[in-house]
């Protein structure tokens, strides 16, 4: 077997649980009131908190392995405003999307960002 | 069978495959980047695809990669990536109770192919539709994500530093739009909203305290419970319709049920 095929399984391996255990164990299908107005708004939380630090937080990884986040204002702000903003109101996540890209991509090959 | 004031299955299943056009987009780029930053570790084709195959997680491969070329035990590898992935749970937790009817075996499958994508793509079409849908879910797992993934990871080792860099065409701010766009989506009351809003911020706040792994989990843990103190009628008076599954013709039966003949469960 390939040598790297065995770290991809070790890595599978810690990972499976953390998709599978919620989805396999029973009852989860019929939790409590409480618990599933909990559910509910973990969707929107989740996304946000995704959104926002994939737009304003940049990991750097240093010789040693050590991560460190900083704080990033860029074009990126504005393209996903504006993928905001016509998601709001032109019901469309495409749209969105491709306006996003084109601000950024424009950006940058003007050199303005 | 659709609940009351949802949107009707084919019209949320061609919304469904528009909003999954640029995850589609954004996972070849990505998937081809990581590719080519495999080979360039070492990797061969087998090793690289392997990776993708088995742990279909971009953060965490791409996190493999540089530390494999870097030469860092296996051992920091794997808790990384077991540190990386945890916001799974998360995921896993809120979708499990629409697909609770699914059997054991299906949901084993299904549990392998959750990611970010997937997740936000198929939360926001059972929204829309009131219940679950399992073509949904395996369209935004399998057809938005882990096909342009696995595909471009191929591509990208065969075809090496030949294509350009995907972020100069923006294809990096896809990721973030089509999460904030969701997350609009989702943002149908007063609570949702102050969850995400409170989400985000501590999402940022904490992966700048701490990791962004941690950030993401906590942004999503703690959003909901600040959002549930809020003060006012309780989230089954606020939403009716909020336990989510359950077909309101048939409450006894669980996510969805095969098609009734000239029902409305026409594809895109």
């Amino acid at each position: 077997m390939p040598e790297l095929l065995l770290l991809a399984l070790l890595m599978g391996a810690v990972t499976y649980p953390s998709r599978a255990i919620p989805l396999l164990v029973a009852g989860f299908g019929r939790l409590p009131a409480p618990a599933l107005a909990y559910l509910r708004l973990v969707g929107p939380a989740v996304l946000a908190a995704l959104a926002a630090v994939y737009t304003m937080v940049v990991v750097t990884t240093a010789a040693d392995g050590t991560r460190t986040a900083s704080f990033h204002i860029g074009i990126e702000w504005v393209a996903v405003l504006a993928a905001l903003a016509l998601v709001i109101w032109r019901k469309s996540l495409l749209l969105g999307i491709v306006a996003a890209a084109a601000i950024v991509a424009l950006a940058r090959a003007t050199g303005a960002a | 069978m659709n609940a009351p004031g949802a949107m009707p299955l084919s019209r949320a299943r061609r919304q469904l495959v528009l909003d999954g056009l640029g995850i589609v987009v954004t996972a070849a780029g990505f998937g081809f980047v990581y590719g080519v930053a495999a080979a360039a570790a070492g990797f061969s084709l087998v090793e690289a695809s392997g990776m993708s195959l088995i742990v279909f997680a971009g953060a965490a491969q791409f996190a493999a990669v540089g530390y494999v070329a870097g030469g860092f035990p296996w051992l920091g590898i794997v808790l990384l990536t077991a540190f990386l992935n945890a916001r799974h749970l998360l995921y896993s937790a809120a979708i499990a109770p629409w697909l609770a009817g699914r059997r054991p075996a299906e949901r084993a499958v299904m549990a392998h192919l959750l990611t970010d994508e997937a997740f936000a793509l198929s939360i926001s079409h059972f929204r829309r539709v009131g219940r679950a849908d399992t073509w949904g879910y395996w369209y935004a797992a399998i057809v938005t994500t882990w096909i342009p993934w696995n595909v471009a990871t191929i591509a990208g080792v065969v075809v090496g530093g030949a294509l350009p860099d995907p972020a100069e065409f923006g294809l990096d701010v896809v990721f973030p739009a089509a999460m904030a766009g969701l997350a609009v989506g989702l943002a149908t009351g007063r609570r949702e909203i102050v969850a995400a809003v409170v989400g985000a911020i501590l999402g940022v706040t904490v992966s700048l305290l701490w990791d962004p792994a941690v950030g993401i989990v906590a942004g999503g843990l703690i959003g909901p419970l600040v959002a549930l103190a809020l003060p006012g009628p309780p989230m089954a008076e606020a939403y009716p319709a909020a336990p989510l599954p359950v077909d309101v013709e048939h409450p006894e039966r669980l996510v969805d049920e095969p098609a009734p003949p000239g029902g409305d469960r026409g594809l895109p």
